[in-house]
């Protein structure tokens, strides 16, 4: 009997693959992402799901276009789930009061920018979520300030019809302001007082942000990160993600925010007020885990992961914006294939030669 | 025993060698031809010895070993060569090679054999050799190294540790498996004689702790024989822990250096199935002329292992096992992480092949490969530690420095990394691409290199030549000067005549000099001026040539 010789490819060895996808993957990411974005969903409301909704609309639309103009299978590349990801990334960033077209903006730039012009998924050195991110947050800095006051202490929540109208057409609700609604993130806050050379203290007793302050970091931006963590443990025990970025992440944030803390607690956040605070379990399991535009060495992922913890902090204390997660990213990307050169890790049967 | 250790990545794979055990070996009836392939090991092709026409008995050398890293081949049943000739053969490459064709003629009659027996206590290590050379014993693993050459220079070499390999990590794969179960004891002769062979300190019989009945075969098998110097040792069931370099590391926790040998550090493995050709061989003067098949997938409808003679039509072997199912798709020789797909089932049963498996349509349908996105999981599962993400990138990109910088040549093919790829990239070929590009570049640079050599030793010795002549040249004239001097000083020293044709000439050749010197500013001329130019230079040599003969008067 003969048999039909098979493409090249298939009459190589492995003859059997596991099964599970790139979209696999993807996909248990998107799932991971949920009990984060209902928290965030519960404190900040209907804007939060609209960015999500915008952004994603805008995502796949661009990457289906761009696929096309690129003369590549468009069902393949939609199905994989990746620009979902990056959308629901960069959604999860923005503030949720955000204007529609910001949100617009940001996802074109990372889906147009920071993907596909490097020749699409796989190709990017920058996690076009920060990209987009980055770009507006440059270019729109009073709208990217649009956050709300977490819904347990707002005493103005906006529903539906409201949140809708305010995003789509700027209208707010009669006899509201956008003081009323709107609110500085407890970083943003303490920054702002820490520059005009005020004690941490005196800062977090005044009026305007001793509201914010939950039980162990910033109101509700404590439950998003603890929820957010879960889902990223969940993450690395499907073996989706690899510990080591997350933990260096963490680590070194821990690590150098606890020495400058026991340095002085006046002048420098909690440990504590840093890990629970702004996106950084995002950061950590979401973002940074970003396997194209990370590390990929085991001593690589270490080193990449505690260079965003460090600048994290770096950007948070003495930077210009309150948070520094997509600069941090950013800048780590670039490093990351110098990394990659210099943490080869010794091949089997080399552990002597490592010795001498 | 010691405390086992464990290699870093690997997998566990669905074993799917249940559905092959429960039968007990059968034999292949003896086929009306063999094709017997005349290379069926490592190293260089033997050399025929056979005529077409000739009369062979049962285990007569066919084929001699044509050195050291080869191996005899023999014939498998009594019959008539009818044939010599290339033929398709089950070889990665799909290419025809040498084949000798015997038709049988059904009496399986042997050639007088003289078995050593126990008596090979007795025997040198050069001897034992010479009996394993002579047997065509080759690694039965998969690999069909000659095991003479692996053995060569072993009693020299102070091997502390024997490992007999009966890991079998393949999924599908069983032969090694039955083999132990219904031939414990053929294993355990065949080990004792390695054991002696090599006087190694310490001797294991390796098996993945999926084989309980193996297990129990041999250990019953030891104490039966009244064996307490072999061990059997359960190791856990990991692909690719039968790999000989993963199993040295599970067995001792020793590391065989990157470009090292097992027995640069004192350890030798062999596979189970090797170690009882090597009984046959020294208790029955039985060359390897048969082998055990697994034939077994979802697409033969009795999958079981067979004991077929070497060069056995496939065909017979899958009849045998009750034919293919109707969606059948396509055949594998060897496992499915590393065997490679075959055209056809009309091919020989050859040393190499331990498992024939047959793939359904629907397995053949791999789904297709997309982008890299570095997810780094192929890292994981290395387990030879190396990062199999970047070697893509740099072999796909024909960057071969830089592969071989990330320990290229380290890569086992095992197939983990292909296997776990959530982009279903076909890794493991691009690193046999890289690897058999990188061996071409090496053969033209090797070729190059002797060429330039030789070029270069043509110009040396054209140059010493020349040298050589001008010198002999030199020391003619200087003689001729010499006695020219010498007779000149007898001779008229000037001729007056000669002396004022060579004045006149220096003259002229003066004038001309001056007269050559170009004028100056003649860049961008009309056509005009240069037309002007052209007359003056015409009237000036008019001028000078009558000039010149009159110097030449005077």
């Amino acid at each position: 009997m003969k048999f039909n010789t098979p493409d090249i490819s298939q009459a190589s060895s492995p003859h059997v693959l596991r099964h599970d996808g790139v979209n696999q993957v993807m996909l248990q990411v998107l799932l991971a992402l949920i009990p984060g974005i209902a928290a965030m969903f519960y404190f900040f409301g209907w804007g939060v799901l609209f960015n999500l909704l915008i952004a994603s609309t805008v995502a796949l639309f661009t990457e289906a276009v761009i696929i096309k103009m690129r003369k590549r299978p468009v069902a393949d590349n939609l199905t994989d789930l990746s620009a979902l990801v990056t959308a629901c990334l960069l959604a999860l960033a923005l503030p949720p009061l955000a204007p529609w077209w910001l949100t617009v903006i940001a996802t074109l730039f990372a889906m147009i920018l920071g993907k596909h012009l490097y020749g699409g998924l796989g190709f990017n050195p920058f996690n076009p979520a920060m990209v987009g991110y980055v770009v507006v947050m440059i270019s729109f800095p009073r709208e990217m300030t649009f956050w709300l006051l977490p819904s347990t202490v707002n005493p103005a929540s906006l529903n539906l019809n409201e949140t809708f109208n305010l995003m789509f057409f700027s209208q707010l609700p009669a006899a509201m302001t956008w003081d009323s609604i709107s609110s500085a993130t407890l970083l943003d806050g303490l920054k702002t007082h820490l520059t005009q050379d005020q004690l941490l203290s005196t800062a977090a007793s005044s009026d305007a942000l001793s509201s914010l302050f939950g039980t162990l970091a910033g109101l509700g931006w404590e439950w998003i990160n603890l929820l957010f963590l879960a889902g990223g443990l969940w993450l690395f025990y499907k073996r989706v993600i690899d510990w080591r970025i997350p933990a260096g992440v963490l680590t070194s944030l821990l690590v150098i925010s606890s020495i400058f803390y026991l340095i002085d607690n006046e002048l420098y956040l909690s440990p504590l007020t840093h890990l629970l605070s702004g996106g950084i379990m995002l950061a950590a399991f979401f973002i940074a885990t970003d396997p194209v535009s990370a590390s990929t060495t085991p001593r690589g992922r270490l080193i990449y992961g505690a260079g965003i913890g460090v600048l994290i902090f770096i950007i948070r204390q003495w930077g210009g914006y309150p948070d520094g997660i997509a600069f941090a990213v950013l800048l780590m990307n670039m490093a990351a294939p110098l990394i990659d050169y210099y943490t080869v890790p010794a091949a089997f049967g080399q552990k002597d030669k490592q010795k001498t | 025993m010691q405390q086992l250790s464990t290699f870093k990545g690997g997998l566990k794979l669905d074993g799917h060698k249940k559905m092959s055990t429960s039968a007990a070996i059968s034999k292949i009836p003896l086929a009306e031809k063999l094709v017997i392939p005349v290379q069926q090991h490592i190293g260089l092709e033997p050399d025929i010895i056979v005529n077409v026409g000739d009369k062979v008995l049962k285990g007569q050398l066919i084929a001699k070993a044509s050195a050291d890293i080869s191996a005899n081949i023999h014939a498998s049943s009594s019959g008539t060569v009818i044939a010599i000739d290339k033929q398709d053969v089950p070889h990665p490459s799909a290419l025809p090679a040498t084949c000798i064709t015997i038709e049988t003629d059904g009496k399986d009659q042997w050639i007088e054999r003289q078995p050593v027996k126990d008596d090979y206590k007795n025997k040198t290590c050069v001897e034992l050799l010479t009996i394993i050379r002579e047997a065509g014993i080759v690694g039965l693993g998969g690999a069909t190294f000659p095991t003479s050459a692996k053995l060569q220079g072993c009693d020299q070499k102070h091997i502390e540790t024997l490992i007999i390999n009966g890991a079998e990590c393949e999924p599908y794969i069983s032969c090694d498996d039955k083999l132990m179960q219904e031939r414990a004891d053929e294993v355990i002769l065949g080990t004792q004689v390695l054991q002696h062979l090599l006087s190694s300190k310490q001797t294991v019989i390796a098996v993945e702790d999926n084989k309980p009945e193996a297990i129990a075969s041999l250990n019953s098998s030891l104490s039966k024989l009244g064996i307490n110097n072999i061990d059997v040792a359960v190791i856990p069931t990991r692909y690719p822990t039968g790999g000989e370099k993963q199993l040295i590391k599970v067995i001792t926790n020793k590391e065989v250096p990157t470009k090292g040998r097992p027995a640069d550090i004192g350890i030798l493995c062999q596979n189970v199935a090797t170690a009882s050709s090597i009984y046959r061989a020294v208790y029955h003067d039985e060359p390897i002329i048969s082998r055990l098949v697994t034939v077994t997938g979802e697409a033969v409808n009795n999958p079981e292992n067979v004991e077929a003679l070497i060069g056995t039509p496939m065909s017979t072997l899958i009849e045998q096992c009750g034919g293919y199912k109707n969606n059948v798709g396509g055949l594998i020789m060897g496992g499915p992480m590393m065997g490679f797909a075959l055209p056809s089932d009309e091919l020989p049963i050859t040393k190499a092949c331990n498992c024939l498996l047959t793939q359904t349509t629907e397995q053949l349908q791999l789904p297709s490969s997309k982008a890299c996105i570095r997810c780094g999981e192929c890292a994981e599962v290395c387990p030879a530690n190396l990062l199999p993400q970047q070697l893509y990138w740099y072999s796909s990109s024909k960057n071969f420095d830089r592969a071989q910088d990330l320990h290229l040549f380290d890569c086992i093919e095992c197939g983990c990394c292909s296997y776990v790829c959530p982009s279903h990239i076909p890794l493991v070929q691009y690193y046999r691409f890289a690897k058999t590009e990188i061996w071409a570049q090496e053969k033209d640079k090797a070729k190059s290199d002797i060429a330039r050599q030789r070029h270069e030793f043509r110009e040396a010795r054209i140059a010493r030549e020349k040298a050589e002549r001008e010198e002999k040249l030199r020391q003619k004239k200087e003689i001729l000067a010499k006695k020219k001097a010498a007779e000149a000083g007898k001779a008229d020293p000037v001729d007056p005549k000669k002396a004022a044709i060579e004045a006149a000439l220096a003259r002229v050749k003066a004038k001309k000099q001056a007269s050559d010197v170009e004028p100056k500013n003649t860049d961008n001329l009309t056509e005009q001026q240069l037309e002007k130019i052209r007359q003056a230079d015409a009237r000036r040599k008019q001028a000078d040539k009558p000039a010149t003969t009159e110097d030449d008067k005077k």
